[in-house]
């Protein structure tokens, strides 16, 4: 299933599609990644921060009575919420900025959309020293401002970007253009699974313990392997971490939730794999939403994380194969799965995350109450508290 | 219509670099954008390099960008661009992000540039290992492919990529975007020097060049200075059509002085 090819490609799909100024960066970035995975010290340093800073192992909740809306499946959750920063995205963030202090950097910019990325970069930064600078798009600041503020808080300067749809690929455009500049001081810290090589490789080998912890929990806790494992997909990087260990499981499937905003057929949505068309994108080959000229349509989704035109290519190619797949949640589906996870667990999901848990209403009924679904709860609410309260109308 | 080599061996027989511009197709509309073009020409301008408007330009500053959005704004497709190209009085390049020519099909467009009298694309955020298809398809319709290297890329490499180029090497001046800048960045000669012992290529340089005095200083190493966003921000500080068909004129004679060695 993996591919072996030293261009990072899956298929057809991934590739670097970058100005030749960045390429000693990249090979740079790739030989410190490979050296990193079997430098036992680099290994130990991280799995410390994993125990001791994170809060990994990430435990497993079962949700019982949000299950009832979902067949009686056996719905299990992996708790990436409760980690440090509130969300999977430490995984990736301190595993680069390590890598980042090999390579004598001290400077990381990062892309951000719901923040969570910028706030998990921005206390990577603090704990490790280096200066961090956080594009968000201008009209992403408005929607998540409680995690402008934190990115501030943390030392962190964050750049609000005003060019485009002022949304993540705009806030991407603007890194790389940062990072052509200053390569030499500094590393781009990308928060997913897209981006040219070695970034889906490498995001996703850090993102893996999410899969690899999961995959051991719920063999000791139901003795068996679940039968769907599901996902949110925006960039696709808390998906692939959760799908990668199963991928040789063949009894079980792997389920991508995309943004579907107002619905596919509408045109307003961000469902790159389900509504998009094979194309190039921030360096590297996957699906894309685009236009018949190849320029990139705006994409939208009541989630900022899950608002991006482009999907990491491991995705594209695991969908052309048949390996997982994908659909597509609107805005209302997902919201409505937001308010039920909160009120029948107790806790309140990201929205980006809430994509996932419509999903598995879906698939829940569809494979009836001897399935279990392993859920990946990306990220917890609390920056959505004020998207969600307009949504349904509480007064703030 | 002259070819790349021609162009280049005429100037080096006259001691002065060759002078290449850049202007995005439907910038400010599709219709003065090739009165434009032919002002440059008229002005000195030895090549022309079309910009193929794109939504996400990275290696593009400010002012390219914002030409890009108007011209996008008014609907430039491949087809525009081809058209443009067609009705240019010099020798001319396009400049594209991938994923537009891609989308057009890779054969169709090279197909399309030749037919409509193009010599070349220069595709600066394509690299040498997905170029496949990009170097027999142009290879069979007799397209220069130009790749643009930089002060970071290795001598090792420079060796590969110049390997791949043909027509000329684009040597980016800096490490970053487009966009004019007070002084040439004292890299570039380096670049050049290091780009001499891998290729018989001839080299221009670009980014940031945006005066006489600066094309001056290049030509003094170079064989070709590209200028782009200088000419942009001539158009988009004008206030009328004959205007700012005026000033690019005459900054392209002004650079067309500046590129002689003497
Ligand atoms: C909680 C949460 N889940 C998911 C995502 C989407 O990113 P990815 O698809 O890379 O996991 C984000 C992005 O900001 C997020 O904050």
């Amino acid at each position: 299933m993996e591919q072996k090819s030293i261009l990072g490609h899956f298929g057809p799909y991934g590739g670097r599609f970058v100005p030749e100024a960045l390429i000693q960066a990249l090979d740079e970035l790739d030989s410190a990644h490979k050296a990193a995975l079997v430098d036992s010290e680099f290994q130990r340093e991280l799995d410390v921060l994993h125990r001791t800073y994170t809060g990994r192992p990430s435990i497993i909740t079962e949700a019982p009575r949000f299950a009832a809306h979902a067949g009686g499946a056996r719905i299990l959750l992996k708790r990436e919420d409760l980690n440090h920063t509130g969300s999977h995205k430490i995984n990736n963030v301190l595993g680069q900025a390590l890598l980042t202090k090999r390579m004598g950097k001290k400077r990381i910019i990062a892309e951000t959309g719901a923040g969570q990325h910028g706030v998990a970069s921005a206390t990577a930064a603090a704990l490790l020293g280096l200066e961090c600078v956080v594009y968000m798009g201008e009209e992403d600041t408005k929607r998540q401002s409680l995690n402008v503020a934190r990115m501030k808080l943390l030392g962190a300067s964050v750049v609000p970007v005003t060019t485009g749809s002022r949304t993540l690929k705009d806030a991407i455009n603007e890194a790389m253009r940062d990072w052509v500049t200053n390569v030499e001081t500094t590393h781009y810290l990308l928060g997913t699974v897209a981006g040219p090589h070695p970034f889906p490789t490498m995001v996703r080998d850090f993102h893996r313990i999410i899969g690899v912890e999961a995959r051991a929990q719920v063999l000791e806790l139901t003795g068996r392997l679940p039968d769907a494992v599901l996902a949110c997909v925006g960039g696709g990087s808390n998906a692939i971490g959760i799908f990668h260990p199963f991928i040789e499981d063949a009894s079980v499937r792997l389920i991508g939730l995309e943004a579907g905003g107002s619905g596919v057929e509408t045109g307003k949505h961000a469902a790159t794999i389900v509504g998009g068309t094979p194309g190039v994108l921030h360096g590297t080959r996957s699906y894309v939403l685009q236009d018949e000229n190849g320029q990139t349509v705006e994409s939208h989704s009541i989630s900022a994380g899950l608002d991006y035109p482009g999907v990491g290519p491991e995705h594209a190619y695991l969908h052309d194969i048949g390996r997982a797949e994908y659909r597509a949640i609107t805005d209302d589906q997902a919201m409505h799965a937001f308010a039920l996870l909160s009120q029948t667990e107790g806790i309140i999901p990201a929205i980006e995350t809430a994509h996932a848990l419509a999903g598995a209403l879906q698939v829940g009924n569809e494979l009836g109450e001897d399935a279990i679904l392993l859920i990946n709860l990306s990220g917890r609410g609390d920056k959505d508290v004020q998207t969600a309260a307009q949504y349904f109308g509480i007064p703030l | 219509m002259k070819s790349l080599k021609e162009v280049f061996e005429r100037a080096k027989s006259e001691n002065r670099a060759a002078l290449i511009g850049y202007m995005p197709a439907g910038f400010p509309t599709s219709e003065l954008s090739a009165r434009l073009i032919n002002a440059m020409v008229d002005g000195g301008v030895d090549i022309v390099e079309v910009g193929f408007p794109y939504s996400d330009p990275v290696m593009d500053g400010p002012v390219i960008q914002q030409a890009a959005e108007t011209s996008l704004r008014n609907g430039t497709s491949a087809q525009d661009v081809l058209n443009l190209v067609s009705q240019i009085k010099a020798p001319a390049l396009v400049m594209s992000y991938w994923n537009p020519i891609e989308r057009f099909g890779v054969e169709n467009f090279a197909r399309g540039l030749s037919h409509a009298g193009g010599v070349g694309v220069i595709t600066p955020d394509l690299t040498i290992e997905e170029s496949a298809e990009w170097i027999t398809t142009t290879n069979h319709h007799s397209i220069n492919r130009i790749y643009v290297v930089a002060p970071s890329t290795s001598d090792a490499r420079l060796a590969e990529v110049t390997r791949a180029c043909s027509g000329f090497v684009y040597a980016a001046s800096l490490m970053g975007v487009t966009g004019a800048r007070n002084s040439v960045s004292g890299s570039a000669s380096e670049l050049v020097a290091r780009i001499r012992r891998v290729t018989q290529l001839p080299i221009a340089v670009g980014l940031g060049v945006s005066n006489a005095e600066q094309a001056n200083q290049v030509a003094s190493y170079a064989d070709g200075v590209i200028v782009g966003s200088a000419f942009i921000k001539l158009v988009l500080e004008s206030n009328s059509d004959d205007d700012s068909i005026a000033r690019v004129r005459t900054l392209a004679e002004q650079l067309s002085e500046g590129v002689r060695r003497s």
